[in-house]
C-alpha cells in the first residue's frame, strides 16, 4: 500500500486514475467485447452479400454493402405486416394495460372499498402464476371467446396488471399528503386530483411501467405464436422463425437482417431511456 | 424512484360549487354513507376491470389446470372425458418425463448458478468504475431488453460449424468446430450460453445496486482489523449480499423454469429431445400431441414446483437481517 503522506488537494480525476489499475481496463474491454460482437456480428452480417457471409476465413471487415438481405426478408415473410402487428398489439395493449395499472392503482391508494386489503393481496398473488402455466387454459377460454387468430386474442390476456398496479400504488402512496389533503380540501374530484396532482408528480413512475410494458409486448413470443394461426396475424419475433430454414443451409444474411428489424426499435429505446428502464427492471427489484 | 420535479401547484382560486344533488339538512351519518357509496362505486369501476382480467387470465388458468388434468381431452372432442389421476400416474413413471424433469434441473441450476456467479464478478468490475463502465454497463444489460428469439437468431448463426464465429474461434485451437444446435451433446451447453449471455447484465446491474449500497466504513473498518481482501469478500461482502443473492436466485429460477423462446428457436426441444425442458414439454403435448390433459398435469406439476420457490421466498425475505 501507499506510504503514508500528508493529505493534498487532488482532484476526482486523479483520484480515479490512481485506483484504476490496467488490468481492470483490460477486462472491462473484453466484457465490452462479449457483447459488442454478436452485435456486430448480426449487424454486419445484415448488409453483407452471400458471397461475403459464405467464406472461409471468415470476413470480418464487410468489402460489400448491399440491402438486398432486406428485401429478401420481405419476399420470404410479410415484414411489413408483420411489424404493423406488433405496433399495433403493442401500443393498443400497453396503453390499455397502464391505463388500467394507474386507475386500479389511484383506487387502491386513495379508496375506499369493503374488502380493499384483500384485493390487494389477490392482485398481489397474481405475480406467483407463472405465464407459461396459464398458456393452454388461456387458449381455451380465448377460443370460447371466438378470439382466436385475432388481435384481441392476443392483448387480452396479458392486459391485466399486477406488477404495474402494485409499483404505481405505491408510488401513489408515497406522494405528499398535504398536496393531496389540499386537492380535496380544494374540491377537486378524483379525476381532477389524478390528472392534475397525482399524475404529474408520477411521471417517472409511470414512463418506468409504460417502458417495461412496451418491451414485453414487443418482445412477447409463445402467446402470440400460439393463438395466430395465419401467417398475416403474426408478429415481429415470430416472423423471425419464417426466415430459418427447417432443412438445409440457412440464409443467415436474410435471418440477419429480419433480427436487425426486430431489435432495433428496442435498441433505440434503451438508448434513449435507459434510465427508467434500467430503473424498472433492475432498480426497484421487484419481479414481474 | 424519486420524483425529479413535481410541478407548481396551483390552488383554485374560486370557492368549489357546492355540490347540486346534496340535499340540505341530512345527519353526518347519511352523507358519509352517501359518500361511501359514491366512492365504493368509483372503486369498482376504476379497479374491477383490471381484477377480472387478472381473475379470468391468471388465476383462472391454474383451477381450470387442475380440472383439465384429471381429464383426457384431444381439443377438439366436444367435453373432455374423467380420467382420475391418470395423468399424473403416467407423468411420474414415464421414463422420458423423468429425462424431462432431470434435464430440466441441469439446465435451471447451470443458467441461475452460472449467471450469478458472473454476474457477481461483472458487478464488482462495474464497481471500480474504470474509464468506460457506464458504456460496457448499458451493453451488458441491452440483451435483458430484447427478444429472445433474436438473441436466438445470433448466436444460431454464431454457432454455424461453417460460416459462424464459433468455427474462427475453434480454429484458433486448431480443431473444428462442435455442430452445437445439431450435436444432442452440444445442444443444451450451447442453449446455456445463450441464457446466460442474454440474463447475465440484468444481475449484473442488481448487483452492483446492491454493492453500491454497502457503507464503505465496513470495509475500511475490516480493513483496519487486518482482514485480507479475500477474508473481506467473504466474511463481509457476501453476507451483506445475501438478500440480493436470494432474491436473483429465486426470480432467476422461475424464470429459466419458463424460458421458451430460445429452445423454440434454436433447437426445437431437438436434436432427439435432448433440450426439451419441462417448458417445451407442456408445449409440446398441448399444442402438438394435442394431449391437452397431460399437459396440464405438467403444467400443474410446474405450478407447484414454482409456488414452492416463491413460498421459500415469502418465508425468508421476511427476515429483515439476512447475516
Amino acid at each position: 500500500m501507499n506510504a503514508p503522506t500528508l493529505p493534498r488537494a487532488i482532484s476526482s480525476q486523479e483520484v480515479r486514475r490512481r485506483r484504476t489499475p490496467w488490468w481492470t481496463i483490460l477486462v472491462l474491454s473484453l466484457v465490452g467485447l462479449v457483447f459488442l460482437i454478436p452485435a456486430y456480428w448480426m449487424l454486419t452480417a445484415a448488409f453483407k452479400p452471400n458471397s461475403d457471409i459464405y467464406q472461409w476465413p471468415l470476413n470480418f471487415w464487410p468489402e460489400t454493402f448491399t440491402w438486398d438481405n432486406f428485401s429478401s426478408a420481405f419476399a420470404a415473410a410479410p415484414f411489413g405486416r408483420f411489424f404493423t402487428n406488433s405496433i399495433v398489439i403493442t401500443t393498443i395493449g400497453a396503453t390499455v394495460k397502464v391505463s388500467m395499472a394507474i386507475c386500479t392503482a389511484y383506487a387502491f391508494a386513495f379508496l375506499q372499498f369493503p374488502g380493499k386489503k384483500w384485493m390487494f393481496l389477490g392482485i398481489l398473488g397474481a405475480l406467483m402464476v407463472p405465464g407459461h402455466v396459464t398458456l393452454l387454459i388461456n387458449y381455451i377460454t380465448i377460443g370460447n371467446l371466438g378470439l382466436i387468430n385475432s388481435y384481441a386474442g392476443i392483448i387480452l390476456p396479458g392486459l391485466g396488471s399486477a406488477f404495474g398496479t402494485f409499483l404505481l400504488r405505491q408510488h401513489f402512496l408515497s406522494l405528499p399528503a398535504e398536496v393531496m389533503e389540499a386537492a380535496e380540501l380544494d374540491g377537486a374530484g378524483h379525476l381532477r386530483r389524478l390528472f392534475s396532482f397525482v399524475l404529474p408528480m408520477s411521471i417517472p413512475a409511470v414512463v418506468t411501467v409504460a417502458l417495461i410494458a412496451v418491451i414485453d409486448d414487443w418482445n412477447e413470443f409463445i402467446w402470440p405464436m400460439l393463438v395466430t394461426n395465419t401467417v398475416e396475424m403474426r408478429t415481429m419475433p415470430i416472423g423471425l422463425m419464417y426466415l430459418k430454414q427447417t432443412e438445409g443451409m440457412n440464409d443467415w444474411g436474410v435471418i440477419m437482417a429480419g433480427t436487425v428489424l426486430v431489435v432495433v426499435p428496442m435498441l433505440l429505446l434503451f438508448l434513449f431511456a435507459q434510465r427508467f428502464i434500467v430503473a424498472g427492471l433492475a432498480g426497484t427489484v421487484v419481479k414481474r | 424512484m424519486t420524483v425529479t420535479s413535481a410541478p407548481p401547484i396551483q390552488r383554485r382560486t374560486t370557492p368549489p360549487p357546492l355540490e347540486p344533488d346534496q340535499p340540505q339538512r341530512t345527519t353526518v351519518s347519511a352523507v358519509r354513507k352517501k359518500r361511501n357509496r359514491k366512492s365504493y362505486a368509483l372503486f369498482a369501476l376504476l379497479a374491477f376491470p383490471n381484477m377480472i382480467l387478472i381473475a379470468v387470465f391468471a388465476y383462472w388458468p391454474v383451477i381450470g389446470n387442475i380440472f383439465l388434468s384429471l381429464t383426457s381431452w384431444d381439443m377438439v372432442a366436444p367435453t373432455p372425458l374423467f380420467i382420475g389421476l391418470d395423468n399424473y400416474t403416467r407423468l411420474f413413471t414415464d421414463p422420458d418425463f423423468l429425462d424431462v424433469m432431470g434435464r430440466t434441473l441441469v439446465w435451471v441450476s447451470a443458467v441461475v448458478i452460472l449467471s450469478l456467479a458472473l454476474g457477481l464478478v461483472l458487478a464488482f468490475l462495474f464497481s471500480l468504475r474504470a474509464p468506460g463502465t457506464p458504456a460496457v454497463t448499458a451493453m451488458a444489460f441491452s440483451p435483458h431488453v430484447i427478444s429472445g428469439a433474436a438473441v436466438a437468431a445470433i448466436w444460431l448463426f454464431i454457432f454455424d460449424p461453417n460460416f459462424g464465429l464459433s468455427r474462427a474461434a475453434f480454429a484458433l485451437f486448431g480443431v473444428d468446430s462442435p455442430s452445437w444446435t445439431t450435436d444432442s451433446a452440444w445442444a443444451l451447453p450451447a442453449l446455456i450460453i445463450v441464457a446466460i449471455w442474454k440474463g447475465v447484465g440484468f444481475v449484473a446491474i442488481v448487483y452492483l445496486a446492491a454493492l453500491q449500497g454497502i457503507p464503505h466504513d465496513i470495509q475500511e473498518a475490516a480493513k483496519l482489523d487486518g482482514a485480507t481482501r479475500l477474508q473481506i469478500f467473504r466474511h463481509v461482502i457476501m453476507p451483506l449480499l445475501s438478500p440480493t443473492t436470494f432474491f436473483l436466485t429465486i426470480t432467476q429460477i422461475i424464470s429459466a423454469f419458463q424460458s421458451f423462446d430460445l429452445i423454440a428457436m434454436m433447437t426445437g426441444g431437438g436434436p432427439a429431445g435432448s433440450t426439451t425442458t419441462l417448458s417445451w414439454f407442456i408445449y409440446e403435448q398441448g399444442f402438438q400431441s394435442f394431449d391437452a390433459g397431460y399437459a396440464a398435469a405438467a403444467s400443474v406439476l410446474m405450478f407447484v414446483i414454482l409456488l414452492c420457490v416463491t413460498a421459500v421466498q415469502l418465508r425468508y425475505s421476511e427476515r429483515k437481517v439476512h447475516y
